[in-house]
């Protein structure tokens, strides 16, 4: 009876090589270059950050899972990428113990307090970012390098970050720091400019996110609607008049790149569903340039994609795949108004009233 | 339908199994506001335990008199009263801590723990059960505040009411408004955590010796 044709086993019948780790090292391999890049751009202190910021994360997550009763899973990668990620969104500049921080609250409370890999309701990388940028306003917004000064001066030179530019003093006075408009969009294509240590190199990031892409470990709905959107968003609304903005100056500052392809593809914030994918990616696309053109901060993926995150249940909801079964039972009639009948004393509150 | 109340019973319900802010997360608003220091916190504790414990008292007295249907409005005008009270009083006796949480006494009119209680205990209890209802709801209160503005305020600037306990600032980020959510659900998590191993040594203690 063991003809190879009729092989029965439960299911699940699908079945692929794919790992948590596997996935998670590959990942972090597409990224890998990006941090090497800024390593010698920004100096050899990002290497430190990163170092830092994926040691807390490793530690925070070993000890809440030994702390929770659970499995301790620290070899799978995941908590090296969050840490990986968390540094790349942080300026380069800021002291070490901003990434330790980051990393204990992404960890312990947005990872493990919500249940763990696979059940975090935010990304955790980015709501660290969130954290920091409300505890330590001031390091998260001026600890900017310029790029090579590391070269030169014994001490970093701060600087600002094109889209602060941009946001505060025009595209005029950009260019005029960054130099003639083609100059400046190959400098920021290629990484040149100051910005956070893992979002400079628009080529990079691209590069590994094809790589992604090519491996099957995400797909290109995301990254393609949210770049998409913010492009046409951009050129509708980013000029002095309508339809004169230039798209790919939007698209080559900030961290739209990074956060297109590593951050919004997050398996467990996203949807899963190639429509709500499209969804998603249009909605993060679109809150960042709304923040970028209309909010207090220069830059928007970040807030984006977090709020997108908060909407992702929805979008899951609405996109669920038809049910080819039998149709669900009919909810039961509720039963009839309850008879007008104090409640117990010290029963629990009643419908929220005068909740303040 | 006067239960069997004790005034440990009311107490201990108050502070413990249905404290305001731990357990039954009510009136959160206030308690993030501010919860910065420890001062704020028993001021506004101080103020919410004398409204909470007066306006029991006078729906408790009330009750018999109080019409079904108008019965809300009536609480209301109950506890403006009472506010106003010590609102006053705050104001003319510790002027300089009262403009800091001003804003927040003038508020315990709408704060959700008081028409609860007034709700779900007062108006159908005596006097005497209802003001020691009120004792408990108000210290629990007041002790939840008191937890959180500690904890924000050792972390938030290094002080303990005002008083340097280490020479630096450890972490702004306690002082922010966003904290008073983290300090609050992290104390709940304690608090409840406490609780359970305390009910479960007082079980095994009642296995040993029945």
């Amino acid at each position: 009876m063991s003809d190879p044709r009729f092989h029965v086993s439960v299911s699940p019948h699908l079945r692929d090589t794919a790992t948590i780790g596997s996935i998670m090292w590959t990942v972090s391999a597409a990224l890998a270059p990006q941090l090497v890049l800024a390593a010698w751009i920004f100096g050899p202190r990002v290497l430190l950050l990163a170092a830092v910021s994926v040691g807390s994360c490793v530690l925070c997550e070993a000890a809440m899972q030994r702390g929770l009763g659970k499995k301790v899973t620290v070899r799978d990668g995941s908590a090296v990428l969050t840490g990986l990620l968390l540094a790349y969104v942080l300026p380069p500049g800021v002291p070490l113990t901003l990434p330790f921080w980051g990393g204990v609250f992404a960890m312990c409370i947005a990872k493990h307090l919500f249940g763990g890999l696979g059940a975090n309701f935010f990304n955790p990388a980015l709501i660290a970012r969130a954290f920091l940028a409300v505890g330590f306003p001031v390091a998260m917004t001026t600890a900017w390098i310029a790029p090579f000064a590391w070269h030169g001066a014994a001490d970093a030179v701060s600087t600002a970050t094109p889209l602060y530019l941009l946001k505060h003093y025009g595209a005029a006075a950009m260019f005029q720091q960054y130099g003639a408009h083609a100059e400046a969009l190959r400098h920021f294509f290629l990484g040149i400019r100051p910005g956070c240590v893992g979002e400079t190199s628009t080529l990079l990031l691209l590069l590994g996110g094809l790589v992604l892409i090519w491996r099957r470990i995400i797909t290109w709905h995301i990254p393609a609607a949210m770049l998409g959107t913010a492009a046409l968003l951009a050129w509708v609304f980013g000029g002095e008049t309508l339809f004169t903005g230039d798209p790919l100056l939007h698209l080559v500052t900030g961290g739209m790149f990074l956060g297109a392809f590593f951050m919004a593809t997050d398996y467990v914030t996203s949807p899963s569903q190639p429509r709500a994918k499209l969804l998603y990616g249009v909605g993060a696309g679109a809150l960042t340039m709304l923040i970028r053109f209309k909010g207090g901060y220069p830059e928007g993926v970040c807030y984006a994609i977090l709020l997108m995150n908060c909407l992702n249940p929805v979008i899951e909801n609405a996109f669920r795949p038809k049910r080819f079964a039998a149709p669900l039972p009919k909810p039961e009639p509720k039963p009839a108004a309850k008879p007008e009948a104090k409640p117990a004393p010290d029963a629990s509150q009643k419908d929220g009233e005068g909740r303040k | 339908m006067e239960g069997n109340y004790t005034v440990l019973n009311r107490l201990t319900n108050g502070i413990f199994k249905e404290n305001p802010i731990f357990k039954l997360a009510l009136s959160m608003c206030p308690a993030v506001a501010v919860t910065n220091n420890i001062r704020n916190g028993v001021l506004l504790g101080l103020a919410v335990l004398f409204v909470q414990v007066a306006s029991n008292c006078t729906v408790s007295l009330l009750r018999r008199v109080i019409h079904e249907r108008i019965r809300i409005p009536a609480y209301i005008i109950i506890i403006a009263t009472w506010v106003s009270v010590i609102d006053m009083v705050l104001a003319a006796y510790v002027p300089a801590v009262y403009k800091e949480v001003a804003l927040y006494v003038k508020l315990i009119v709408v704060f959700a723990i008081i028409i609860s209680r007034l709700e779900v205990f007062a108006c159908r209890n005596k006097l005497w059960p209802s003001f020691w209802d009120g004792v408990g709801m108000g210290v629990g209160f007041l002790f939840a505040l008191v937890m959180v503005g500690f904890v924000r305020e050792l972390l938030g600037s290094g002080t303990v009411w005002g008083y340097e306990i280490v020479p630096f600032r450890p972490f702004f980020f306690w002082s922010l408004p966003p904290a008073g959510f983290f300090a609050i659900g992290l104390l709940m998590a304690l608090f409840i955590w406490v609780e359970k191993k305390f009910e479960a040594w007082q079980q095994k203690r009642k296995e040993v010796r029945p």
